[in-house]
């Protein structure tokens, strides 16, 4: 039965939300609308992570729980596919938190009614992009959630906001293009003839994607998702597209969209054709180690908060690929942990900076100065935000980084001894000195924009947060010190799909 | 040991940071006072019972049958689990996954560090609720903050000194760093603060990155972050796992013998790690060349440079080579590297401090060169000389330097609260106006310059016998930065107390202070006399084996090399009557010297321009030269040629938009000009 299948309700809450909007008179109820469904959320994806945990402590070592399939069009033999492991769950728990922390962020929005409509709908294809299994679903609401995205950055944007909505949206359709391409390429390859599937489970366990053709799907797949995983050179939408939107959509976007490019370069570019993965990585792995430092780089040199923080998530978004790529359980798990890490505190960024713009109507840090004494609340969430970009320890960017170090320093040093080239180390340094440029812009930032004299005495002014901001950023504060104390607890939660059980049967076909 | 009491030295400061954090705002700055000095002082209780518990209970866990201390974990539990443990069949554990954990090592040197950071921290605690007020006895703006913070670097550096495994040292090390940002930075709205406070972190973070790699190179090869596991030979006839000798254990010895490990530029792999890991340690140490955040860090309140930019933080680099020393002990060739950069280090600070107006930086020059000392005894230690007595001297000299140094920059703190200004111009003749901070000062300078008995004297000693029994040129070496030691010192001394009489500005004249901070002058004082007869060599050393048989209050005096300690005697007191002839009366022989060797002075005084070579790496290289043509290449090159892509399209569309005009007569044009063609070609073919 479709609706006995706990998951389905990820679609179908945002649905009726959408059906709910509909029937909202004023801005009130929308509010009400929009934070019920999405308290709504979070609380469905926590039990779905204690229910996940519960049956893998009875014992339950299927790869995937929860696994569903309904028929949907036979004839191409396209389910309505779902399942979840904790790499998933991971990623919902975070959607439902952005989605939450996002609706107290547009708290004023003008239109509302409309701009919620479009940001549930956003959602909507985030959360069923993450329970679905089938690929062709998957791709359906990999372009439901992009599609919203070029009306949310053009009507509710600021800027040079229909250049930037247009960009955003032709970059990402473009690489859609490629995906589609391997989509298919794939799925034709997925069984003998008159077997072929579209389920990443059973493609998986067939395995016989031809090497041949993984050379030439891995490719277009991982560089379909990597477009919005923001990996160089294809990552130019991601300042733009930032710099345009406004606060919440900026929120959901760096917090959750980019982490469908990431996920879905694990979930079906790797996990599907390992061997091509394998021999290609290098490739990849110069592009994603570039954009690590590459992206830290320019960050230095930005003087507008948004593109700041578009290009420190180029460059943390390239660590998740690029540790991805390493093809070692520790640094991919690190990968995930960058992702909830990445999406939660440039949640917390992009949340701050529109508070901060709605105040002082500029995002040019030359032109700010002393906000600390201004708006003591507001400038001590971004100090812990930055103090989480930077990797302090007890905040989730430690974890993550030091996860991915560990990790990719191990598969690079036993490639080096076994002679396999020195590649994946090189790299490993290289990303590793993005843990001093990340402290050198960050700390430009805080400096500029919350210490020191105060430069617009109309700034003196201003007000500090009022209570919805506050439930906005403490939100996200929270848990990203929670991942920060607790690593532990997520890195069991998805350690199992990369236990060696798991990902021996990966790594054996690769060799 | 129970581990009801570790766990509260480390949680209580921890708890302290969160309720004066959140609720701070919420309550009166006295009693926020009060909260974090009482808290400090209960865990200053806590410490000292800890120690004491640990260095003479007798207790088997501490100590075994032949006198030697051991190392003991008291609780390790895993915070983050890289790679999972390895079972076998039946359910045993094979082989530990590689794993951060966070817990409590007790050893000599932790104990010792223990007592260290609670003193000193409980001191500055006492000391800010007088400190951080102004005249009128108006507590500052932030109050609640500054013991907030407090509490917070006071968490992360026990941390630092308990820790059980190498990358819990680098969480805290981290920790403190960042709490360090915090308080360097303590006055933000004053540019030079600001730009102090992220100058420290990111060139503490740039050393940081080659601890970092260190740590990850050498956990690759021994597969362990811990301590036990990386310093330590089993203990014979004790079954708990938890209590190991102190020791280089062979099994690393027979993992970089037997392994293929390359040789990299010329050193081994355990060569790199280690002087990686000691990058770390010259960042936070402030050796040269990482070490221009330290003197800019004065910048935050005077009771911060004394705790953290002084006593504690700042030898956190010596803690961790102390930590690491058996490691160290396999490949001397990373000691030989700490021994020079430590030596040129000394040299170079004390230079530069003798020509310094700020007091606070003369100070922290001081500190830099005071620290080098220790790094140069560490580097000269080996078994083979008195039992590595340069390890013992090391941490004896971290010790009383502690104490001293905290004393000293507690009574700047006193003089620039009461003068109002760092710069010793403005101070002179003062000896008249505050006795107290007089006669406290003069101890400090006298423990620091090493005379007898004062604490300095005995470590100092200790240092330069180590140094001694290693190589005759480093000893004549650090002989001299002995003296010129004495020689700042005092010049900072008499310009201060002496030189001329003072010459009253603005409402009062300078007094001593309130009580508060008056008495941990006062015990810092008595600490800086008596901590030179602390038997260090029967508590701390290298291996936990006692130096000498029997303990008392006078070992240290019967076990002084008296040619060595004769000689930086006479040393010193050249040193300091140099600055008498120089500084205790006003006369033109400072000027005169100045003009004698112009030079020599300008170096001294720009600190051998090692600012302005940074600012020039910094911004003309890094800034100008890789970050903005970075910048400008991807809007430029890579976003031009996406747009390039989209105008080419646009371009495309544009040029072939005229055949879709609608214009009927033109599409019959183009039919029947196709009809004929395609006539034509047809007729072609078939022809």
């Amino acid at each position: 039965m479709l609706f006995s299948n706990i998951l389905i309700y990820f679609v179908i809450i945002p649905l009726v939300m959408l059906g709910g909007l509909g029937l909202c008179r004023n801005v009130k109820q929308i509010r009400a609308v929009a934070v019920t469904g999405s308290v709504f959320l979070i609380a469905l994806s926590v039990w779905v992570l204690g229910d996940y945990m519960a049956q893998r402590a009875a014992g339950n070592m299927a790869e995937m729980l929860y696994v569903g399939s309904w028929s949907w069009f036979a004839p191409l033999n396209i389910h309505l596919a779902v399942g979840v492991d904790g790499v998933s769950i991971v990623m919902l728990l975070l959607s439902s938190i952005i989605v939450f922390a996002g609706s107290f962020a547009s708290w004023k929005i003008e239109m509302p009614k409309e701009f919620f409509l479009w940001l549930i709908l956003l959602s909507t294809g985030v959360f069923g992009f993450f329970i679905s299994i089938d690929l062709f679903t998957m791709f359906m609401f990999y372009e439901v959630a992009l599609i919203p995205m070029y009306l949310l950055i053009g009507v509710w944007g600021s800027g040079n906001k229909n250049y930037s909505a247009m960009k955003l949206t032709l970059m990402l359709m473009g690489g859609s293009a490629f995906l589609m391409l391997g989509l298919i390429g794939i799925y034709y390859h997925s069984g003998s003839d008159g077997n072929l599937t579209w389920n990443i489970l059973e493609i998986a366990s067939n395995g016989n994607i031809d090497k041949g053709w993984q050379y030439f799907l891995f490719p277009l797949t991982f560089v379909g998702f990597g477009v919005l995983g923001a990996m160089f050179p294809f990552h130019t939408w991601s300042p733009d597209g930032h710099a345009s939107a406004p606060t919440a959509v900026s929120m959901l976007h760096a917090g959750v969209l980019m982490k469908l490019g990431g996920y879905g370069c694990f979930r079906v570019a790797m996990y599907l054709m390992p061997q091509a993965a394998n021999d290609l990585a290098w490739i990849f792995l110069i592009l994603t180690g570039i954009s690590v430092v590459y992206g830290a780089f320019s960050a230095c040199v930005q003087t507008d908060l948004k593109y700041i923080n578009a290009y420190s998530s180029v460059s943390h978004c390239g660590l998740v690929l690029f540790a991805i790529l390493m093809l070692n359980s520790t640094a991919m798990s690190g990968a995930i942990m960058q992702m909830l890490s990445h999406g939660l505190m440039t949640a917390l960024f992009f949340a701050l900076i529109g508070q901060i713009y709605g105040r002082t109507h500029t995002r040019d840090i030359r032109q700010m100065g002393g906000l600390m004494r201004i708006m003591p609340y507001l400038a001590v969430c971004y100090v812990i935000a930055g103090f989480a970009s930077l990797g302090l320890p007890g905040l989730s960017g430690f974890v993550a980084e030091m996860t991915i170090f560990v990790g990719s320093f191990k598969a690079g040093m036993t490639d080096y001894l076994a002679g396999a080239g020195s590649l994946k180390l090189v790299f490993t340094i290289i990303a590793c000195c993005s843990i001093v440029i990340t402290a050198v812009y960050i700390l430009r930032v805080v400096g500029k924009l919350l210490f020191g004299p105060v430069q617009d005495e109309h700034h003196r002014s201003l007000t500090d947060a009022t209570w919805w901001e506050r439930v906005s950023t403490a939100t996200l504060i929270i848990c990203v010190a929670a991942i920060g104390c607790f690593p532990n607890f997520f890195l069991n939660l998805i350690r199992f799909t990369f236990d060696p059980e798991f990902f021996r049967a990966l790594m054996v076909s690769v060799n | 040991m129970e581990s009801t009491m570790p766990i509260l030295i480390l949680a209580l400061p921890l708890l302290t940071f969160l309720v004066l954090g959140l609720l701070g705002k919420y309550m009166k700055h006295g009693t926020a006072g009060a909260i974090g000095t009482a808290s400090m002082g209960v865990t200053l209780t806590l410490a000292y019972i800890t120690a004491f518990t640990y260095f003479f209970s007798g207790s088997p866990a501490f100590i075994n049958t032949v006198g030697e201390r051991l190392q003991s974990v008291i609780f390790n539990v895993t915070w983050l689990q890289f790679t999972p443990d390895v079972f076998d069949a039946a359910g045993n554990l094979v082989k530990a996954g590689l794993a951060i954990k966070l817990g409590f090592l007790l050893d000599p040197i932790s104990a010792m560090m223990l007592v260290v950071i609670t003193t000193i921290s409980f001191m500055v605690h006492l000391y800010s609720n007088g400190y951080m007020r102004d005249h009128d006895g108006t507590p500052e703006r932030g109050f609640q903050r500054f013991f907030a913070y407090l509490s917070l670097f006071s968490f992360s550096m026990l941390g630092l000194v308990v820790a059980t495994n190498i990358f819990q040292m680098y969480i805290f090390w981290e920790l403190v760093g960042a709490s360090s940002y915090l308080l360097i930075g303590f006055y933000f709205t004053k540019p030079s603060a600001v730009s102090a406070s992220k100058k420290a972190f990111i060139v503490t973070r740039f050393a940081d990155l080659g601890f970092l790699i260190g740590i990850l190179v050498l956990s690759f090869y021994t597969g362990t972050f811990n301590f036990t596991d990386l310093t330590s030979t089993a203990v014979e006839g004790m079954t708990d796992t938890y209590q190991v000798n102190i020791g280089t254990a062979e099994w690393i010895k027979n993992i970089f013998a037997t392994s293929a490990a390359p040789i990299f530029m010329g050193g081994s792999v355990m060569t790199w790690a280690l002087v990686l890991i000691f990058m770390g340690g010259m960042g936070k140490s402030a050796m040269m060349p990482l070490h221009i955040w330290l003197p800019d860090a004065m910048e935050g309140p005077t009771p911060v440079s004394a705790l953290i930019h002084a006593a504690t933080m700042v030898v956190a680099g010596v803690y961790l080579v102390a930590r690491l020393f058996p490691l160290y002990l396999m490949e001397t060739t990373a000691l030989d590297i700490v021994t020079v950069v430590g030596a040129l280090t000394a040299l170079y600070a004390a230079m530069v401090a003798c020509a310094q107006l700020d007091i606070k930086r003369v100070l922290a020059f001081s500190t830099i060169s005071q620290i080098a000392f220790m790094m140069v005894s560490l580097g000269v230690a080996r078994p083979e000389h008195h039992h590595a007595v340069g390890y013992m001297a090391s941490m004896f000299h971290l010790f009383t330097h502690a104490m001293f140094k905290a004393l000293l920059f507690l009574g700047a703190g006193a003089i620039i609260h009461a003068v109002g200004t760092n710069d010793y111009t403005g101070m002179h003749g003062l000896r008249k106006y505050m006795p107290i901070t007089h006669v406290t000062f003069l101890i400090g300078c006298l423990a620091i310059a090493g005379i007898i008995p004062f604490a300095g004297f005995f470590s100092k000693d200790e240092i330069l016998t180590a140094v001694f029994s290693h190589s005759l040129y480093w000893y004549l070496w650090m002989s001299i930065v002995a003296g010129l030691t004495a020689f700042y010192m005092f010049r900072l001394y008499f310009l201060i107390f002496w030189w001329k009489d003072h010459k009253v500005t603005g409402h009062h004249a300078p007094k001593d202070q309130p009580w508060t901070m008056t008495l941990p002058l006062v015990f810092l004082a008595i600490m800086s006399v008596i901590s030179g007869f602390f038997p260090f060599g029967d508590l701390v050393t290298w291996n936990g084996h006692p130096m000498y048989k029997s303990m008392s209050v006078l070992t240290n005096l019967e076990q002084l090399n008296w040619f060595v300690a004769s000689v930086s005697l006479v040393t010193a007191l050249l040193g300091i009557g140099l600055a008498w002839i120089m500084y205790k009366n006003e006369n033109p022989l400072p000027s005169r010297m100045r003009q004698f060797m112009p030079k020599l002075w300008d170096w001294c005084r720009n600190r051998f321009y090692f600012d302005e070579l940074y600012m020039f790496i910094t911004h003309k290289i890094i800034f100008n030269g890789i970050c903005r043509p970075i910048a400008w290449f991807d809007r430029h090159i890579i976003d031009g040629s996406m747009d390039g892509l989209a105008s080419i399209t646009n371009k495309a569309s544009e040029s072939i938009k005229g055949l879709q005009s609608g214009n009927v007569q033109q599409y019959v044009l183009a039919y029947v000009a196709g009809a004929i063609l395609l006539g034509l070609i047809t007729a072609l073919c078939v022809l």
